[in-house]
């Protein structure tokens, strides 16, 4: 336990000692140029020809020339630049010296003394640029978006979704078992729903791919059915469970003699259910629901399969949306091991992890403050 | 004599009690029909494709023909190791905590992290598996890393019902062995863990079934998407049985022809899951009427 969260953290936190720009570039510009610090969003915005005249950034009124390394063949012949490239580093340095608008961008071994170009500098990346930004593109050239407010709001999003759907069903259910149904037939029941809560996620995934993003696509007339609406449902009937068992074990906890003074008092069963078994063992509901809060937000190959996994702020859970272990799941295997978009996954992860360890010491102290009560 | 409205009052009350109760036993009873038409639909879809033939043979065609041979053996790999790892490490820890400390500081640490590192999510023991395993330790993507990462992942559920086996050994038991001169060890080793060994096997059984479910863990520690030999030794790659199903339904080179296949991984699963379950189930029942027996 300690070993996981010291190495989860020990990776994850790497990622603010890093700048966004690629490891082993510079961003070089005319020496004369006003601006020497750029953030990462800036720089993107500047390779998008978003930004397009440096006064928007605080410097003088002069349009921007963007220059990427394959750009050279424009200004300079294969002679000039030589054969194995050996005047490469002249070349860039005279571009940078001759154009005034220009932002080079190109491998730092070019970067030789006497440079006749200033190097942009980049500030390291910041915890608030990274729960506060809006694009998740870590994969962004020259400068990776790590914004994770996208996946931040996509977890909540299906998370809640799902917690919504599963609460009320869940409760209903509970209530059935524990106190309406007869004995028979929750020893049916029961076991079989326990049953359920062992079934892979990855099942569950599949048939939510098969059945409930066809049947969302065509009912609401959508474009793709894989939705945030999607990873809610799957992310539902996966908590349910979880959500029975644990609030109907609450329920049973009711005292036989309040229900019976209840009851002898002339209320009905149901003014007895809701008006002492529910308020009795509201805390056990709690409980129930915030593990399935934490089940959900936890759960990764359902949601993976189910969403879409589009890494934008979601606007309604009709839209592909993409989760925080969705994301860690889709994009681990592809990044390379030690490097910017690893570290910001683990980062995720740490996220993650503290997440569910909140969730789980909340759901503790509810119940030993019910213990506490009972003693 | 009633009072008429009183009669009115008490029929509204029943009115009202049998709408509640008609709703809650709807809900109740649709929402096993939905989980059961969840299980019937993996079952009916699938069973058509299973054969021995696809249990035994090598997926053919692009994943679209053949069959999962290669995936069931790995899961079964990585069942036995992870087990190999977390019983031994599962056990004693129980123990430790049940025989040895009973009160201390340190069994509410052992507790306490016990119950926390069974609500991490699997992605997390993935991410961790493959810092720690596959990187650090220079294991690669293999058998051996998947082994250890599942390992982490069951041993709560190896602790919490090995302690709970412990925990229902009467300490008549443990009285009667100390009273007779045998030392701690000797009565934990030759008293209270045979008698709590059949419970224990249920919490082994029940993990094969956590094991054997489990995607996200393994992704980045072991399971690859094809391969055209099994695995020769415990540093290789291996397929395995949740992953394959991920793969057939997202990524396969032919989905569409490759839905039966997963129809029938869905299906092998499906009926791995349920039987562990069921067999645990079974195990305790049984057990515990012998005890009372006894």
């Amino acid at each position: 336990m300690v070993l996981i969260v010291l190495f989860l953290f020990n990776e994850g936190l790497g990622l603010f000692s890093h700048s966004a720009i690629e490891e082993g570039n510079v961003i070089a510009v005319n020496k004369n140029n006003q601006v020497s610090v750029l953030s990462a969003e800036q720089l993107k915005d500047i390779f998008d020809q978003k930004i397009v005249n440096w006064k928007e950034l605080g410097g003088s009124n002069d349009s921007i020339i963007l220059f990427r390394l394959e750009d050279i063949s424009n200004y300079y012949s294969d002679e000039q630049i030589g054969e194995n490239f050996e005047h490469l580093p002249e070349c860039i340095s005279k571009l940078n010296d001759s154009i005034s608008g220009i932002i080079s961008f190109f491998p730092d071994k070019y970067w030789t003394t006497g440079f006749k170009g200033k190097k942009i500098e980049f500030n390291k990346i910041t915890i608030k640029e990274v729960f506060a930004g809006k694009e998740w593109f870590p994969t962004a050239h020259p400068a990776a978006q790590l914004g994770i407010a996208p996946l931040l709001l996509g977890t909540l999003w299906v998370s809640l979704g799902a917690i919504l759907l599963a609460l009320p069903l869940g409760l209903a259910s509970a209530v059935y078992l524990s106190e309406i149904a007869n004995k028979k037939v929750r020893s049916i029941l029961k076991p079989l729903i326990e049953l359920l809560a062992g079934i892979p996620s990855v099942v569950y995934g599949f048939f939510g791919l098969v059945v409930i993003v066809p049947l969302i696509q065509q009912l609401f007339n959508l474009p793709v059915g894989e939705t945030g609406l999607a990873g809610s449902i799957i992310l539902g009937i996966m908590a349910l469970p979880t959500i029975i068992t644990i609030s109907e074990d609450a329920m049973n906890t009711t005292p036989r003699a309040m229900k019976e003074a209840s009851l002898a008092l002339g209320a009905s069963k149901w003014q007895t259910i809701y008006k002492i078994v529910i308020p009795y063992s509201i805390s056990g509901i709690t409980a129930a629901a915030i593990l399935g809060i934490g089940r959900a937000i936890g759960e990764t190959m359902a949601v993976l399969m189910v969403t879409g996994n589009a890494a934008i702020i979601p606007h309604s859970l009709l839209e592909p949306v993409r989760t925080i272990p969705a994301t860690i799941a889709a994009e681990l295997g592809e990044a390379p091991a030690g490097g910017l978009h690893y570290k910001a996954l683990f980062a995720l992860g740490c996220i993650l992890f503290v997440i569910t360890l909140i969730i789980n010491l909340i759901v503790e102290f509810i119940s030993s403050r019910k213990k506490y009560q009972n003693s | 004599m009633k009072l008429p409205d009183e009669n009115k009052l008490e029929k509204l009350k029943k009115r009202r009690q049998r709408i509640a109760f008609i709703i809650l036993g709807t809900i109740g009873y649709s929402i096993v029909a939905i989980l059961i038409s969840i299980l019937t639909f993996i079952i009916v879809k699938g069973i058509s494709v299973i054969s021995w033939d696809f249990l035994t043979s090598m997926p053919e065609e692009g994943m679209t023909k053949g069959g999962i041979f290669p995936a069931i053996l790995g899961s079964f790999y990585l069942v036995t190791g992870s087990i190999i790892v977390a019983f031994p490490i599962g056990i004693m820890a129980a123990i430790y905590m049940n025989e040895y400390v009973k009160h201390g500081t340190a069994k509410k640490i052992i507790k306490q992290m016990t119950n926390n590192l069974a609500g991490v999510p699997s992605i997390v023991f993935g991410l961790f598996g493959m810092a720690l395993f596959v990187n650090k330790l220079g294991f690669g993507d293999s058998i051996i890393a998947g082994s250890f990462t599942l390992g982490l992942l069951i041993l709560p559920i190896i602790i919490r019902t090995t302690e709970e086996a412990l925990k229902s050994v009467d300490d008549t038991f443990r009285q009667a062995s100390i009273g007779l001169g045998a030392s701690k060890w000797q009565t934990t080793k030759n008293v209270v863990l045979p008698i709590a060994f059949p419970k224990i096997i249920t919490g082994m059984i029940l993990s094969i079934g956590r094991v054997s479910g489990e995607t996200a863990p393994i992704l980045f520690t072991v399971a690859a998407y094809f391969l055209p030999r099994l695995p020769q030794s415990m540093f290789d790659q291996a397929m395995a049985l949740p992953y394959h199903l991920y793969v057939l339904a997202t990524s396969g080179t032919n989905i569409s022809e490759s839905r039966p296949m997963a129809y029938g991984t869905a299906l092998v699963l499906v009926v791995i899951v349920l039987f562990t379950n069921l067999l645990a189930n079974a195990l305790r029942k049984y057990f515990s009427n012998k005890v009372k027996m006894n």
